[in-house]
């Protein structure tokens, strides 16, 4: 690690924190729910270590609550991971080394971490999106445990308003994104997608469409000032 | 194996195929400037759908309840400044208080 990757790693904790105390917010939920749908404890934590991803694991979850079979909760797992296929392409420009190093390095990828590295220009600082996924990656874990443990204690998340701290966790992702008119009318377009999709659609596949929206972006550009305006931004 | 764990297997590989299937397959070479126009879109686009779904559906239909109104809070909170922590805090307080007030 050089020195400039060092100083992104740091930053990326300390920016990773407060996405960590959300993520063991979370993951605790994901623990109570998970013994509810018949998980042991020891299957709870090692499905938030070897899968860690959010979403997915509650739409795994909510499948295999409804008395749906392993194939489906993948399936539907999977729709709702299918936005780091994106993100992965996104990022793939930004990462070094050969195939497997880069597909290693792509692993580290979490809503937040690749929302934070993307430097708005269509590059990414990796060493930032490392740094900001590990305290997640630990918080995740203890979340998921202390969930699957003290489940009975716990009892009715909804009753705590626990259940809006996903939503509310992506929406402090995305405010910094609003202030550019741009991707205020792609967001809005995306939102709007998706939420039509919603009664037709299979789970996670209108966050999936949503993703369209940011066609938008093969316009061409006005040339002159405005545009170097906008690669600084 | 149980249902559980043949889930536990099957999400923990596609996870990984999914997460590597960009970097494996693009990295390590600069990709056209259009390409990265639609890139830089990417992110408002896919988190606004995660969170509209998750605030104004429930299942496959719409749905609006407590916790639309505590995560709109959270977003006038976000949007004036407030920390994550601050805006996950407006979130849940407001949506539990709602709740215990008798809204669904």
């Amino acid at each position: 690690m050089d020195p400039a990757g060092r100083r992104s790693f740091r930053t990326g904790l300390r920016l990773g924190a407060p996405f960590a105390v959300a993520s063991f917010l979370l993951s605790t939920s994901f623990g109570v729910i998970a013994r509810e749908t018949g998980f042991s404890v020891v299957a709870a934590v090692v499905m938030s270590l070897v899968v860690f991803a959010g979403s997915a694991q509650f739409a795994a979850l909510a499948v295999l609550g409804a008395g749906g079979g392993p194939a489906a909760a993948v399936a539907a797992g999977t729709l709702m991971n299918s936005r780091f296929l994106p993100m992965g392409v996104a990022l793939a420009p930004s990462l070094p080394g050969r195939a497997w190093w880069r597909g290693l390095q792509g692993q580290a990828v979490v809503d937040s971490s690749w929302a934070i590295a993307s430097r708005g220009d269509g590059t990414f600082d990796r060493w930032l999106l490392f740094g900001t996924t590990a305290p997640q990656l630990l918080a995740w874990q203890l979340g998921t445990l202390a969930g699957a443990l003290g489940g009975d204690v716990v009892g009715d998340l909804g009753r705590f308003g626990l259940d809006a701290v996903y939503p509310a966790f992506f929406l402090a992702i995305l405010m910094p994104e609003l202030r550019d008119r741009d991707r205020l009318g792609v967001a809005v377009v995306g939102g709007l997608l998706a939420l039509a999709l919603v009664p037709v659609a299979p789970p996670g596949v209108p966050v999936l469409a949503a993703g369209l929206a940011s066609l938008w972006g093969l316009r061409r550009r006005r040339p002159g000032p405005g545009t170097a305006l906008e690669a600084a931004s | 194996m149980s249902a559980v764990w043949w889930t536990i297997l099957g999400l923990a590989v596609a996870t990984a195929a999914v997460k590597a299937a960009g970097p494996v397959l693009l990295g390590g070479r600069d990709l056209p400037e259009r390409f990265s126009g639609v890139v830089a879109l990417m992110a408002p686009a896919l988190l606004t759908a995660l969170v509209a779904t998750s605030v104004l559906a429930e299942g496959d239909r719409w749905d609006v309840g407590a916790r639309t109104l505590g995560v709109v809070a959270a977003g006038v909170a976000a949007w004036r400044g407030a920390s994550v922590v601050t805006t996950l805090l407006v979130a849940v307080v407001l949506t539990a208080t709602l709740r215990l007030a008798g809204l669904p």
